[in-house]
């Protein structure tokens, strides 16, 4: 699908945004895999199965490279759970690939484990 | 992450790995230059729902009561490597908001929790929240002026902390002050896993 995408998310200087945001996703707001803020996805280039419509294929475009739903949100401008809805309908359909996402918590903190921590730590400290 | 293409899919491996950390305080103590400074991108916003429930014991009907809100995020990126992307999220600044954090430290890995000399009863809500939940935190204390006005056990005994708790000083608009900050968050998340209840303090470090 080759839409025309516009610069900017859809607004009007007096109306503020011209598309309620929630009407995107048909009133939706619950996805259908589990999506957090720092879910990473990326859009595969495969032929889709499915509808969509400009809506995801402006998410497909923030994707080419992997970003976290919170960054496609973000320059959507429209709020996480509408982009989390649109992800879930696209990574049905085979257009994105997410990445592993812990399960939803339970009441408790989990400490992650120690190899994540050292490689993290690693990093920082190369970014001295 | 189920999904019914899972066959079909490219394996998720191969996707960095998005790391949540927390950035909090109350209003004005600098988490905005906290997380500007450190981000590799340019300060984007995310809305996300909430859902606050007060307790039963809050009402006179003993029925929760559940609200949900937009909340409005700032956060910034730190690529760490192909396989680590770690996300800054400011948690929202006004105070009344504190007891609707549990949806938002979900999943995160700490907090840091910025506090300023100057009105350090802005950091108290912060604090206690993350001590409750059990979330390992650091407090980073952010001075403007280069001179340090308390000494770091000061601020520790003002804010009433653990003593396992590392307190660092810092300059929030110091990139590599940021990066120290956060080193010392992870190295207090690999001692807190190595270690059961070390009396020691950790030392204070001028980051």
């Amino acid at each position: 699908m080759t839409p025309v995408l516009p610069d900017g998310p859809l607004t009007n200087e007096t109306v503020g945004r011209l598309v309620r945001p929630y009407t995107v996703s048909d009133g939706r707001t619950r996805a259908t895999s589990h999506f957090t803020l720092v879910t990473v996805v990326r859009a595969t280039g495969a032929p889709t199965q499915g509808t969509f419509g400009l809506e995801h294929a402006q998410v497909l475009a923030l994707c080419e490279s992997p970003v976290s739903v919170a960054e496609v949100a973000a320059r959507m401008q429209v709020p996480a759970a509408v982009v989390k809805v649109l992800l879930s309908d696209l990574a049905e359909g085979g257009a994105v690939v997410t990445g592993h996402a812990p399960p939803p918590s339970a009441d408790h903190y989990a400490l992650p484990d120690r190899d994540l921590l050292e490689a993290v730590r690693d990093a920082l400290l190369k970014r001295l | 992450m189920p999904s019914s293409n899972d066959c079909d899919q490219p394996p998720a491996e191969a996707l960095p790995v998005g790391i949540k950390v927390l950035v909090a305080g109350g209003f004005g103590v600098g988490k905005t230059t906290f997380v500007n400074t450190l981000s590799e991108i340019e300060p984007l916003s995310t809305e996300e729902m909430l859902t606050a429930v007060s307790a039963a014991t809050d009402r006179l009907d003993g029925v929760e009561n559940k609200a949900t809100t937009t909340v409005a995020l700032d956060f910034g990126r730190i690529t760490l490597s192909p396989s680590h992307v770690l996300y800054l999220f400011g948690t929202p600044g006004q105070e009344r908001f504190w007891f609707m954090w549990d949806e938002l430290s979900e999943g995160a890995l700490g907090a840091v929790v910025l506090a300023d000399t100057r009105r350090l009863e802005h950091s108290f809500a912060a604090v206690d929240f993350f001590e409750r939940r059990g979330i390992p935190f650091v407090v980073a204390v952010n001075e403007f002026d280069g001179a340090h006005r308390y000494h770091a056990e000061e601020v520790r005994t003002a804010l009433d902390l653990r003593q396992e708790v590392p307190v660092a000083l810092c300059d929030a608009r110091v990139q590599s002050s940021g990066i120290r900050v956060l080193l010392e968050l992870i190295q207090h998340l690999i001692t807190t896993r190595s270690s059961h209840g070390s009396d020691t303090a950790p030392p204070v470090l001028r980051a």
